[in-house]
C-alpha cells in the first residue's frame, strides 16, 4: 500500500530529538553538542563576571579552554584537560545521558567510566568566541516577550516527559 | 464519548485517506533525497501528487511547478506551489478525519467564513531568507543536510523571533532547525522522520509567503470553564493551550474554546519550571492550579476557536470542576471552524470524557473497542504519570490521529488508587508543584529561570 516507509516514518509528531534532563545550572549554565564539538560555558568559582568558555573536538578530541576575553585557562595543559573542561563533561552527561554524548563525541564508554579519562586528544586552538556568542543567543531567549497569538505549529511539537528528577 | 461513539469512530479509514497518504509518502520520500537528484521513480511521485490535484484550481500549476523541477529548475515558485499542493492535500485528509469525528461525537461545527484578504506588510527580506533556505533544504534533500547547511539558518531565525508578529514561523523554523541538527549528519541517520519534516518544511514554506488574511475576531465577555490543558514544547518554545468552555453573557449557547500562553525558553528549562516562564498570566495559572472559573471580559475570540488570552481582563471566578464541565457542558457546546491554513491531521485535537472504561497498559477498553492512549504526551510539567493513567475510572482527553490511527491525549484523570479517590490534571502545577517528592527535587535543582537570567543581566548587556 506504501513506498515502505515505517509507521514512524509516516507519524507527523515522530519524536526525534530525547529531551534533556534537567540538571542544576550554577555551575556550566551552557553545554550543547553542535558543531562537531561537545562546547559550553563554565562559570567562573571566583569572578562572577568572568565566564570560561571550553570544548571538546569529536572528530580529533582536542580540547580548548579559555575566559570569554579570550585569555587562556590557567588549569589547561598541553595534555590534560583543567577542571572547566571535566565540569563540562559531566554536565552533559547529565544533561543528554552518557550514551548520546559518548556516541556524539565517538568514544566507547561503559556506565561506570570516566568519560573524559576516555579522551586521548591534546590541547587545540578552537574558536571561544563562536561558543560564547551562542551563548548568548541561547541566553536571549529569555529576553523575548512572550505571546498570547496561538501558535498553531507548535501542535507538531508535543510536550514530553522529561523522565527522571533533577540529579 | 461514549462506546457507540467509539466504535462508529474506529469503523474503518475515510473513503480516499489511504490513497492520499501514499502519495504523500511518495512525497516525502523525493523531499527526503532531494529535488536535486529526483530520478524516475521519485519524479513519478511528484506528478502523481501533481495529478492528484488536477480537478482543483491547484492543479495545472501544480503539473507545470514538477515538471520544472524535473528538469532542474528547483525555484521559490515552483517549490511554493509544491508546497501549497500537499498542503491542499493534507487539508483534504484533515477534513475527512474531522468529519467521522464530528459524526461521531455528534459536534456541529461551525464552518468558516474567509475573511477579506489583508493588504500587510510583510518583512520581505526575512521571509525571503526563510524561503531560501528552505530551497536549499529542497534541493539538497533531509539526506544531504550537513552542520553548515543548519548553521546557515541562524541568523535568518534569530531575526524572526525579534519580530512578535512572526513568532510562529519562527519558532516553527526553530524546532525544525534544532532536530537537523541533532542529526548530523543526517546521512548517517537509520530512519528519517520523512513525513514530519516534509509537514514542517511545506507549512515554513506556506508561512514565509507573507501573512495571509488577517482572522476575523469578536470581542466576548463571560465564563470560562477550563476543560484542560494541552503542553506544546521544544527545545526553545513553550505553548500552554487551555481548551476550555465558554459561557457567554447573555443567552447565547456554550462555546469550545482555545486560549494559549507561550513562551520562548532554553533546553534547560524543563518540566515544572516551565510554568514560571509564563509568570506574567497569574490569574490565569491561578485558575488553573485552584481549578477555577474565570470571569473574562471584553477578549478577542478568533474565528478559529482562539480567545487571545488577556490577563487584565480576566478575574478568577467560583470553584469549577473539570469534570463536571465536561459532564455537563461539553457535549452540546457550539465547535468553532478550522482555519484554512490549520487544516492538517497533527491538529485534530478535540476534547473529550471517557468514562466506564477498562485501563490497559496503553489503552482503553469501551464496549468492546480499544482506544489506545498516547502515554508519550504525559507532559513533565504537570502530575499526570502512566500509572495514574492506567488506574484511571474517568479521562479528559483529546482525540487526536497520527501514524494512521486514532489516539486519546490525556489532559486530567480521576480513579481510584489503594481505596483513595484520586485526580489529576496537566495543569495542576501552574503555580508550582504540589507533589513533596517534585517540590523537593525542584528545590535541590536550583531555580534555571533565575540562574540563566543572572547569567543573562551580567553577560548580555555588555
Amino acid at each position: 500500500v506504501n513506498t515502505g516507509m515505517s509507521a514512524w516514518e509516516q507519524r507527523s509528531v515522530a519524536r526525534v530529538v530525547p529531551p534533556v534532563r534537567p540538571r542544576k545550572l550554577v555551575k556550566v549554565p551552557f553545554v550543547e553538542l553542535a558543531d562537531g564539538r561537545l562546547q559550553g560555558v563554565v562559570s567562573s568559582g571566583s569572578d562572577l563576571a568572568r565566564v570560561y568558555v571550553s570544548s571538546i573536538s569529536a572528530s580529533t578530541h582536542g580540547f580548548s579552554c579559555s575566559t570569554n576575553n579570550n585569555r587562556p585557562c590557567g588549569g589547561l595543559h598541553a595534555s590534560s584537560p583543567c577542571k572547566h573542561l571535566r565540569a563540562l563533561a559531566d554536565e552533559a552527561v547529565l544533561q543528554y545521558g552518557l550514551d548520546r554524548v559518548a556516541r556524539y563525541l565517538r568514544v566507547e564508554a561503559g556506565d561506570d567510566d570516566d568519560l573524559v579519562s576516555r579522551l586521548d586528544g591534546v590541547r587545540e586552538a578552537a574558536p571561544a568566541a563562536v561558543v560564547f556568542s551562542r551563548f548568548l543567543r541561547h541566553l536571549a531567549y529569555l529576553e523575548l516577550p512572550d505571546t498570547t497569538a496561538p501558535i498553531p505549529e507548535l501542535h507538531w511539537f508535543p510536550a514530553v516527559s522529561t523522565g527522571g528528577a533533577v540529579r | 464519548m461514549l462506546g457507540v461513539q467509539l466504535t462508529e469512530l474506529l469503523d474503518g479509514v475515510p473513503h480516499g485517506v489511504e490513497e492520499a497518504l501514499d502519495l504523500m509518502s511518495g512525497f516525502d520520500d523525493a523531499l527526503a533525497h532531494g529535488f536535486a537528484r529526483l530520478g524516475g521513480e521519485r519524479a513519478a511521485a511528484l506528478a502523481a501528487l501533481a495529478g492528484a490535484l488536477g480537478a482543483t484550481p491547484l492543479g495545472s500549476p501544480a503539473v507545470d511547478a514538477v515538471e520544472k523541477i524535473i528538469a532542474g529548475s528547483i525555484t521559490d515558485e515552483h517549490l511554493a506551489t509544491l508546497a501549497g499542493g500537499r498542503t491542499a492535500l493534507f487539508g483534504a485528509i484533515h477534513d475527512a478525519l474531522l468529519s467521522r469525528l464530528d459524526t461521531a461525537l455528534g459536534r456541529d461545527r461551525s464552518p468558516w467564513a474567509e475573511p477579506p484578504p489583508a493588504e500587510t506588510a510583510a518583512a520581505d527580506n526575512l521571509l525571503g531568507g526563510c524561503r531560501s533556505w528552505l530551497q536549499e533544504l529542497a534541493i539538497t534533500g533531509w539526506k544531504g543536510v550537513d552542520h553548515d547547511l543548519v548553521s546557515a539558518s541562524d541568523q535568518t531565525i534569530e531575526a524572526l523571533l525579534a519580530d512578535v508578529g512572526l513568532r510562529p514561523l519562527a519558532v516553527l523554523l526553530d524546532g525544525l532547525a534544532a532536530e537537523l541538527r541533532a542529526s548530523c549528519p543526517v546521512a548517517t541517520m537509520e530512519r528519517l522522520p520523512a513525513r514530519r519534516w516534509a509537514d514542517l518544511w511545506a507549512r515554513a514554506l506556506l508561512l514565509s509567503q507573507g501573512p495571509g488574511a488577517t482572522e476575523p475576531a469578536e470581542r466576548v465577555s463571560g465564563r470560562l470553564l477550563v476543560l484542560g490543558v494541552d503542553v506544546h514544547e521544544h527545545a526553545t518554545a513553550v505553548q500552554m493551550q487551555v481548551h476550555a468552555i465558554l459561557e457567554p453573557a447573555g443567552a447565547a449557547p456554550p462555546r469550545l474554546v482555545r486560549t494559549s500562553v507561550a513562551a520562548a525558553k532554553v533546553d534547560t528549562i524543563v518540566g515544572p519550571a516551565l510554568w514560571r516562564l509564563l509568570h506574567r498570566h497569574p490569574v490565569l495559572l491561578g485558575a488553573l492550579a485552584e481549578h477555577r472559573g474565570l470571569d473574562v471580559e471584553d477578549m478577542p475570540l478568533l474565528d478559529g476557536g482562539d480567545l487571545v488570552w488577556h490577563d487584565d481582563r480576566a478575574t478568577a471566578g467560583e470553584p469549577a470542576d473539570p469534570f463536571a464541565t465536561a459532564r455537563i457542558l461539553l457535549a452540546d457546546a457550539v465547535t468553532p471552524a478550522v482555519r484554512p491554513l490549520d487544516r492538517h491531521p497533527v491538529r485534530i485535537a478535540e476534547p473529550v470524557l471517557v468514562e466506564g472504561y477498562t485501563a490497559g497498559d496503553d489503552a482503553f477498553e469501551l464496549d468492546g473497542n480499544t482506544l489506545t492512549v498516547d502515554l508519550d504526551r504525559l507532559p513533565g510539567c504537570g502530575p499526570l504519570t502512566p500509572g495514574l493513567v492506567a488506574a484511571s475510572s474517568a479521562c479528559i482527553g483529546l482525540v487526536r490521529w497520527d501514524g494512521g490511527r486514532w489516539m486519546l491525549q490525556p489532559l486530567a484523570v480521576q480513579g481510584t488508587a489503594k481505596r483513595k479517590p484520586f485526580e489529576a490534571h496537566n495543569g495542576d502545577w501552574a503555580m508550582g508543584p504540589t507533589d513533596p517528592k517534585v517540590v523537593k527535587a525542584e528545590a535541590r535543582a536550583g531555580d534555571a529561570v533565575a540562574v540563566l537570567r543572572e547569567r543573562a543581566g551580567r553577560l548580555l548587556r555588555r
